[in-house]
C-alpha cells in the first residue's frame, strides 16, 4: 500500500510530553478530517503508547521516544511508538488486561485500550533493547459520517 | 484542576481538563487531600467536563475506590460521554462503582 504522508517526531521520556505527542498525532491527521470519534481514539491510542515508553520502557531513566505517523491510500492509518528502554521480555503478558509491572497507580489497561480503539497492533520487544508499538487504522472521516 | 462540594456527607468532585499519567499524580493528590479531609459517606467524580481521558482516568478511579472502601464509604460515577465512558465500559469498572 503507497505511503502518501507521514511525519515523525522525536521527544524527550517526559510525562509533560504526553499531551504534546497525542496532539500533534491528531492535528497531522486532521487532513484526513476525521470524525470527532476517531480524533479521541488517536489521541487516546498515542497517549497511552507513549505513556508506556516512560513508564515501563524508561522508568525514571532519561531517553527519548519516537513517534511516527503515516498516511497510506485507502484512509489508512499506522502510528508507531519506539523507545530505546528496558524491553518487555513476555508480551503476551504485558498485553494482559489489569496486568502492570507500575504502581497502584497504573491500571494495566493500556494495552487493552490500544487493541480496542486500533484495527491492528503489533508490539516487537527485546529486553534491553527497547519497545515498538506499530498500530493500524482506517480513518471514516466525513465519508463514513455522510454514509450514516 | 477540581472543583468540588460537600453535603450531608456526599463529596462531589468536579475534575477539568485532561486526565493522563501526566496530571493524574496531581489529581490523586488533591483528591485524596479533600477525601481525608471531609471524610464522605459517598465520593461523586463528575466527568462531564473532561476533555481527554485516557487509562491514567481508570486507575484514577480504582485508586480512589479503594481508598473509599477503607474509609467505609462508596463511590459513584457522574458526566462520563463519549471516549471516556467508552474506556470505562472496557475496564468494566461498574462492577465496582455505580455510573450514573
Amino acid at each position: 500500500m503507497k505511503e502518501l504522508n507521514q511525519m515523525t517526531l522525536v521527544f524527550d521520556a517526559r510525562s509533560v510530553n504526553e499531551s504534546f505527542a497525542r496532539v500533534t498525532a491528531a492535528a497531522f491527521l486532521s487532513q484526513l478530517d476525521p470524525t470527532l470519534q476517531e480524533i479521541a481514539e488517536i489521541k487516546t491510542i498515542v497517549s497511552e503508547a507513549v505513556t508506556n515508553c516512560i513508564v515501563h520502557g524508561y522508568g525514571d531513566q532519561p531517553g527519548t521516544v519516537r513517534l511516527k505517523v503515516q498516511i497510506y491510500e485507502g484512509r489508512k492509518i499506522r502510528i508507531t511508538v519506539r523507545d530505546r528502554g528496558k524491553g518487555i521480555s513476555d508480551i503476551p503478558q504485558a498485553m494482559t488486561p489489569c496486568f502492570t509491572t507500575g504502581n497502584e497507580d497504573r491500571a494495566g489497561m493500556g494495552f487493552s485500550i490500544m487493541q480496542g480503539f486500533s484495527d491492528r497492533i503489533r508490539v516487537r520487544s527485546l529486553p534491553g533493547k527497547g519497545t515498538t508499538v506499530v498500530m493500524d487504522k482506517y480513518i471514516g472521516g466525513r465519508d463514513e459520517r455522510s454514509s450514516l | 484542576m477540581i472543583t468540588y462540594e460537600t453535603t450531608e456527607g456526599i463529596l462531589t468532585v468536579s475534575i477539568l481538563g485532561e486526565i493522563d499519567h501526566h496530571t493524574a499524580a496531581g489529581l490523586r493528590t488533591e483528591i485524596d487531600g479533600i477525601i481525608k479531609k471531609h471524610s464522605p459517606l459517598c465520593l461523586i467524580l463528575d466527568f462531564s467536563k473532561v476533555d481527554f481521558c485516557d487509562s491514567s482516568g481508570i486507575a484514577l478511579v480504582l485508586g480512589r475506590y479503594r481508598l473509599m472502601r477503607s474509609l467505609g464509604g462508596s463511590v459513584e460515577l457522574t458526566g462520563l460521554a463519549g471516549n471516556v465512558s467508552h474506556i470505562f465500559e472496557m475496564a468494566d469498572l461498574k462492577k465496582i462503582v455505580t455510573i450514573h
